[in-house]
């Protein structure tokens, strides 16, 4: 059998250096076409008509007006009288017509009577005794308790007393013991009785989760010679995609739909197209979705969505041209993203040398309508005595989505919070407290010891760190702090076709996409030097439902998933070519290597053919082979779960204005065999500015009162800016320990610690914590007069 | 886009290209005006504040642009913002829709060589003035030295706001042959990224100068 794993550093050419996107030439040209610039002849623009209420009926809909007008030519009711609106926001009926202009009149001229209802949008601490006690498990808290870990023997008596909402199902078992849930625990859930979730009406908006114990957490209170005490939180935050959301759908004949959409997964469109658009009926095989490049997802476009389901609606209605809904940004900020908000109050228990004994959690926050999950406190490190309890709110804010790293961001500026706060309680430099605790951290122990010094050494921590508060000078403070991470990222699923043609061209098909990621680049690189040639002699098709299926780009399973497949198949491609070229050659196939653009004897360079040359040899028939990840019948594995990674950040604080100013960051970061080293740091790089983003400026306002947002635009919502951007460092851990693990992603990975590392930054400046973040000028001053106060 | 598009119809002359269009101020001052003014097609002069400008629409209206050295007639509302009339009009969509109220920069174009947001000028303001887009910035396969930049720098990831940072960062390289550190900060500072790519922004703005100074000295 070929070799399939990976090249090491003297026998490649391209794999770990730093190579260029391959696309970004039609990135800065301006040619790239995204969904969003997608047009063909009789194009119609759709309109959505929204619920102006957080909460409301829908008491009647009138479209008459609007059906009457000049070029108006479909409307479609989403939800019809009789339903709740559970958002403002929400989605009511959607229009096309032979331009926006008109669309938009027509969207206006329709006529929605509502029954307002009773809102919450706030996600304010839970009052006492409001919470619901805990009731049946559905298939999210399953999910939270795995990875939360809740012990075992809790978990089991938990499930057989209140049972589950859901119907087991095999595929979902199989899941949760990827997760880590013991076989005890998968059968507990099997055998736990089934309840019905409970009714809409009437229900607490406050829902507590199964409380957590783990080791004795009264006794490790009781006996500790610290304990330090704090709240923490991290509110809702919204995607803020710069291309919408949104697709756009035709019907080239009756039974096919052809769409374009803006995704983070082809291969995953049409089963859900085709599921939403019942009871029309199409067969997901007749879907067929295109998409070249696409304005970022972070986490949030995964789904066709209802407005993506009415396009291809209007369509039919209009005879099959092409309909075109791209959410408005008001839209984009309101419905189309958010990202749960956690709060905590938290104690820590430790010995005087540092040593962390207990942690006792008080938790909570929304996720929208449903209520959300539980961040996993405490966050890497697995403190022996806890006790854990969350509280979900379920309001009227709008759904969650993933957003990068899910639930982690949160958990670690509540965890890296609560440490940094007990670190000052012991008056210890925090990098002798995390250092002290990393034999908590389990799996990634090693990482982490390696990361931390090399970190420390790039940001000059020994010379700059001082205790909190005491590095003021004037109206500046200024302050250091950390936080450490980590993520799974096994690679995902993923099919492709690679081909060598006679003529010495190389295709690569795959229903893969490039989120902005680098996809292209990786599958690319691994392609071209596995085969020995140059990058611009692959021709690489993605972003199609015509290619093989590859996974969805989430969770960084992308280039765990694309790299392993690409390889795979480059590698049985050349071993057909070499066994084609090898009689040519007097050689055995094994004897063979592709190097340099050209197939020849190992150690014996006079017996060559160019690629050209080589590839003649086939014939006239080209050599296809498929590639797939994963697939045990090939090893190695290739990829592999759980990276670590550290994050440092430098602030300045103006004690007089309260305006935070990022000086410096750090990252330190594992992703196992790194294909692009260029695309990888570029990944921390984002990272740290989308953490600058979150840490001191972003936030869903809601309008408690109107159950509104109140920032749903680019002002008001502010993202970082070019000049918020401070000295960046990157560090990207290789080498032996690093390299042999495989390939791992990086999406979420290097997003987690900058918004708690900016967080402890500016606790060590002004000498007191600003509890939740974005760390805004008010909240600043705030703690820095309850500290005068106190 | 194909010939038979409707608002793609080519009406030989300029009706409105003698003369530029308004400004912004006197379309907020005439904009009351025209909500009262009977719907017909062309434009018609008014008298505003004691000065005569012209009335567009209500109802479509023949729309003459001059985009990257081309002539092109539209038919469009007088409404329409000149993005849109790049975007679907004239299928010009390097030029983005994000914000669509000039907070983001990602649909900036050139108006007479200065940058504008394309979101926030009327197709109807652009008539008479040289509109330049990204489209227009590599000749014959060769990227512009900005551009190339970007690509050595890795400055776009999902690169919906590149095309409008590399106008900006271009026409401001173009205006300022050796500018101070605050100077870039203030000439970039009206474009937003989400996937964080200012650091490979940073490096090829000055991957630029340093190429700049080195063939100066």
């Amino acid at each position: 059998m070929p070799d399939y794993s990976w090249p090491d550093a003297e026998h490649r050419k391209l794999i770990g250096t730093r190579v260029s996107r391959v696309d970004s030439p039609v990135k800065v040209s301006g040619r790239a076409k995204y969904t969003y610039d997608y047009h063909t002849t009789g194009l119609l623009f759709g309109k959505v008509v929204r619920s102006p209420h957080a909460k409301a009926k829908i008491l009647s809909i009138d479209t008459s007006v609007a059906e009457k007008m000049p070029g108006v030519k479909a409307v479609q009711i989403i939800q019809k009288p009789g339903a709740t609106a559970q958002w403002a926001g929400d989605e009511i009926v959607a229009v096309a017509a032979v331009d926006e202009s008109t669309a938009e009149d027509a969207a206006r001229a329709i006529v929605v009577k509502y029954q307002p209802l009773p809102h919450m949008v706030s996600d304010g601490e839970p009052p006492a005794g409001a919470a619901e006690e805990a009731g049946p498990m559905s298939g999210d808290d399953v999910d939270d308790a795995i990875n939360n870990q809740m012990p075992d023997a809790q978990f089991i008596a938990y499930l057989k007393e209140h049972g589950v909402t859901f119907h087991v199902e095999e595929d979902d078992l199989k899941e949760w013991k990827g997760e880590g849930a013991s076989q005890a625990v998968l059968d507990a859930i099997r055998s736990a009785p089934y309840h019905e979730v409970k009714g809409g009406g009437g229900h607490s908006a406050y829902q507590k989760a199964a409380a957590q114990t783990q080791g004795d957490p009264d006794k490790a209170f009781s006996e500790a010679e610290v304990v330090s005490e704090g709240l923490y939180g991290s509110p809702v935050i919204t995607h803020c995609c710069l291309e919408s959301h949104g697709s756009i759908s035709e019907w080239p004949d009756k039974d096919h739909l052809f769409v374009h959409i803006s995704t983070q997964g082809v291969s995953g469109i049409p089963a859900q197209m085709a599921e939403g658009l019942k009871p029309l009926e199409i067969q997901a095989s007749n879907v067929h979705v295109h998409q070249d490049h696409m304005g970022g997802g972070f986490g949030s476009k995964f789904s066709p969505d209802r407005w993506g389901i009415a396009t291809a609606q209007l369509s039919k209605k209009a005879g099959g041209k092409a309909v075109r809904i791209m959410l408005e940004r008001d839209a984009e900020l309101k419905v189309a993203g958010a990202r749960p908000s956690a709060f905590a109050r938290v104690k820590v228990a430790a010995k005087k040398d540092g040593t962390v004994t207990g942690w006792q959690s008080q938790s909570w926050g929304t996720g929208g309508p449903g209520g959300g999950g539980a961040p996993p406190l405490p966050y890497v490190f697995a403190i022996p005595n806890q006790r854990k309890e969350h509280t979900a709110i379920r309001n009227n804010i709008g759904p969650a989505r993933a957003w990068r790293a899910p639930n982690h961001p949160q958990a670690a500026v509540i965890t890296m919070g609560a440490m940094d706060d007990l670190a000052a309680k012991l008056n210890m430099d925090p990098l002798d407290l995390w250092t002290k605790n990393l034999g908590l951290t389990g799996p990634r122990e090693r990482t982490y010891r390696e990361e931390l010094p090399i970190a420390a050494e790039l940001m000059g921590w020994k010379d700059k760190w001082r205790p909190r508060g005491q590095n003021i000078s004037g109206n500046t403070a200024r302050g250091l702090g950390l936080s450490i991470h980590t993520w799974g990222g096994r690679g995902h699923a993923s099919d492709c076709d690679l081909t060598i043609h006679p003529d010495g061209s190389v295709d690569v098909k795959m229903g893969t996409q490039d989120i902005g990621t680098g996809t292209r680049t990786t599958i690319t690189i691994v392609a071209a030097d596995t085969l020995g040639l140059p990058l611009n002699a692959i021709n690489l098709y993605i972003g199609d439902t015509l290619y093989p299926p590859s996974g969805a780009s989430g969770g960084s399973t992308t280039p765990g998933g694309v790299s392993p497949s690409t390889r795979r198949a480059a590698v049985d491609a050349r071993q057909a070519l070499f066994e084609k070229v090898a009689p040519s050659l007097n050689a055995k196939p094994e004897e063979l290597e592709a190097v340099d653009s050209t197939v020849r004897v190992a150690g014996d360079h006079s017996r060559s053919l160019s690629w050209k040359q080589a590839c003649a040899k086939l014939g006239a028939v080209a050599i296809t082979v498929h590639g797939k990840n994963p697939d045990r019948s090939r090893p190695p594995d290739l990829t592999n779960s759980g990276v670590g990674g550290v994050g440092m950040a430098d602030v300045e604080v103006d004690v007089e204005t309260g305006v935070v100013k990022v000086n410096k960051m750090v990252a330190v970061q594992d992703c196992g065999y790194i294909i692009d080293l260029k695309t990888a740091e570029s990944s921390c790089y984002g990272a740290m500015i989308m953490g600058i983003g979150y840490a001191l400026f972003e936030e869903k306002v809601m309008d408690l009162a109107s159950g509104i947002m109140l920032n749903p635009d680019m002002e008001f919502y502010r993202l970082a800016g070019y000049n918020d951007i401070p000295d960046l460092v990157v560090h990207m851990m290789t080498g032996k320990g690093y390299d042999e693990r495989g390939v791992i992603g990086l999406g979420e990975p290097p997003v987690i610690s900058p918004g708690a590392a900016i967080s402890n930054a500016v606790a060590n400046a002004i000498g007191a914590r600003v509890s939740f973040i974005p760390l805004t000028p008010d909240k600043v001053l705030a703690a820095l007069q309850q500290k005068a106060g106190a | 886009m194909p010939d038979d598009d409707p608002k793609r119809q080519d009406h030989g002359e300029n009706p409105a290209g003698e003369t530029s269009g308004v400004s912004r101020r006197d379309f907020l001052k005439i904009s009351g005006i025209s909500a009262a003014a009977v719907p017909v097609i062309g434009t018609k002069v008014v008298e505003a504040a004691g000065t005569p400008v012209k009335v567009y629409g209500p109802g479509k209206t023949p729309v003459t642009l001059r985009v990257n050295g081309q002539k092109h007639t539209l038919t469009l509302e007088p409404r329409v913002t000149l993005l849109d009339a790049l975007r679907d009009g004239l299928d010009i969509t390097g030029a983005k829709r994000v914000c669509d109220r000039g907070e983001c920069g990602a649909c900036t174009v050139l108006f007479n060589g200065k940058t504008v947001y394309a979101c926030s000028v009327l197709a109807i303001e652009a008539q008479g003035h040289e509109i330049t887009t990204v489209e227009s910035f590599m000749k014959d396969d060769q990227l512009a030295a900005i551009q190339q930049a970007f690509v050595d720098n890795d400055g776009s990831q999902c690169g919906f706001c590149t095309p409008g940072f590399i106008v900006a960062a271009k026409a401001f390289l173009d205006s300022h042959p050796d500018p101070r550190p605050e100077q870039i900060q203030r000439g970039l500072a009206g474009n937003l990224c989400r996937c964080g790519t200012y650091h490979g922004i940073r490096g090829a703005v000055a991957q630029v100068l340093q190429s700049r100074a080195q063939k100066g000295a």
